[in-house]
């Protein structure tokens, strides 16, 4: 089943187009990464799919169904979690009530379920150990890795990643990388937004490169990586896999 | 030193009485011009989707921030008469309730417009990705701006909203001009049985003096409670 149907989308900015006719679906379980040049418009076309950003046209069928409504956007939102690129993780909770707090104001579930829950998850995560920290006390790492358990405890049935590790240090970006493996692994589906090459040729089910506002090509990790078909792909990934 | 304590001594029923007015009088003005200044500034950015509120916001805020106090207090307390808008003038504490009504409608509009452009910096001041996270989660717009956003921009601006109260405090004194028994009044009333012009005034200033610093240092307390979150 597709998660998500994505007909003739384009958003501008003003006079500035930013996409420009994006069709494309994900399916249930796939794992997509889509990589390219920064202004591609590769953020934008992420945030267009949970409605943090509105589209300027087209339409977003989320599990079959046309999104034309907030109350759509929010009911999806709910379901299709969000990992920033700078975690934006709410500094005045710990980090145990950062995990709660949303399942307990939005879907009403018990304190005590709420916190069994965020406990878990702080686990898979590996930082049970900091559930009564406060965010500013962590490091980037620490906090991305919060974030994600944050999206988790809504019980998603798809996370969203925006860049979620190219505000860290390069020593912390492993551990995200590796909580975001095993959730690939786990069989969440998954959009992620980045600019690790590795990740995305050892976890993509499919990798989409788009430049300029376009889906320029799509294909599975080894095609686009070993014989990339556009020249714009060729010279994108010739510049960043020689770095 | 001794005529001033002697005054303090005799007139001490007046000056507490006054007190309590002033403190009354300014701490509910504050709470509810609070309270209105954060609607107005959700307004102020169009929060809700409703352009006319937004210009009625920025009309409203030009006028009460354009026009001095006194007139404002003045216009209150004959004006909303003149308008059809009556109060019981029943004792309440000792004093009119009309008059004191009329006073703490003056000063909460008054709060309000200062209020609403302060709260605004304030929640503008916040990161915007606060307000994605929240939404990100399934939060509505204006579940995440009471929840997430606006508690964040309050706390940053609670050194801010205790100056503003401690400005109430002081230019709440302007209402003994409706014939309110602030604690302003107090002093004039003083002033017109003793026969002495001084020592009144010097009462009262120090009565202002001692209120407003217990006001920052609450302040200060609370911002100290609230800290713990800043990390290192």
């Amino acid at each position: 089943m597709s998660v998500f149907t994505i007909k003739n989308l384009e958003k501008s900015f003003g006079d500035h187009e930013v996409l420009k006719d994006i069709n494309m679906t994900i399916d249930e379980g796939e794992v997509v990464v889509i990589i390219g040049p920064s202004g591609s418009g590769k953020s934008t076309f992420l945030r267009c799919l949970n409605l943090l950003e509105t589209p300027t046209k087209g339409e977003i069928y989320y599990k079959e169904t046309l999104i034309n409504s907030k109350t759509d956007a929010r009911r999806l939102r709910q379901d299709v979690g969000m990992v920033f690129q700078r975690f934006n993780l709410f500094p005045m909770f710990t980090v145990l009530k950062n995990v709660m707090y949303a399942p307990m104001e939005i879907k009403n579930i018990s304190k005590k379920k709420a916190e069994e829950i965020a406990r878990d998850l702080l686990v898979k995560v590996g930082l049970e150990d900091f559930a009564d920290d406060y965010p500013a006390t962590l490091s980037g790492g620490q906090q991305q890795r919060v974030a994600i358990a944050r999206a988790l405890a809504m019980q998603p049935s798809m996370l969203l990643f925006d860049e979620p590790t190219s505000a860290l240090d390069p020593e912390l970006v492993n551990d995200v990388l590796v909580v975001m493996k095993n959730l690939a692994k786990a069989g969440m589906t998954m959009a992620v937004v980045t600019h690790e090459m590795g990740f995305a040729r050892d976890v993509a089910d499919r990798v989409i490169f788009m430049d300029k506002g376009y889906i320029i090509e799509e294909g599975k990790p080894a095609d686009i990586f070993s014989h990339p078909k556009n020249e714009r792909t060729q010279i994108f990934l010739q510049r960043v896999l020689a770095s | 030193m001794d005529v001033v304590l002697n005054i303090a001594a005799k007139y001490g029923d007046i000056f507490i009485m006054g007190t309590k007015i002033t403190i009354i009088t300014s701490a509910v003005a504050t709470v509810f011009g609070l309270l209105l200044g954060i609607l107005l500034a959700l307004f102020r950015m169009n929060l809700f989707n409703f352009k006319p509120l937004y210009w009625l916001t920025i009309i409203y805020v030009e006028i009460i921030r354009g026009t001095p106090l006194l007139v404002q207090i003045a216009l209150a307390f004959f004006g909303l008469p003149l308008l059809g808008i009556h109060f019981p003038s029943v004792e309440f504490m000792g004093v009119e309730f009309d008059r004191m009504f009329a006073g703490i409608f003056a000063l909460t509009i008054n709060m309000s417009a200062y209020a609403c452009e302060i709260i605004r910096s304030g929640i503008q001041s916040i990161d915007p990705g606060q307000m994605e996270a929240a939404k990100s989660l399934g939060f509505s717009t204006w579940r995440a701006m009471r929840k997430i956003v606006l508690p964040q921009a309050l706390k940053n601006l609670l050194p801010v909203l205790g100056n503003e109260f401690i400005v109430m405090v002081k230019a709440s004194s302007q209402v003994s001009v409706i014939g309110l028994a602030d604690l302003m009044f107090s002093a004039t009333t003083v002033q017109g049985i003793s026969f002495q012009p001084f020592p009144p005034l010097v009462i009262v200033a120090v009565i202002y003096l001692i209120i407003t610093v217990i006001i920052s240092s609450l302040i200060r307390l609370m911002e100290n409670n609230l800290s713990k979150s800043n990390g290192r």
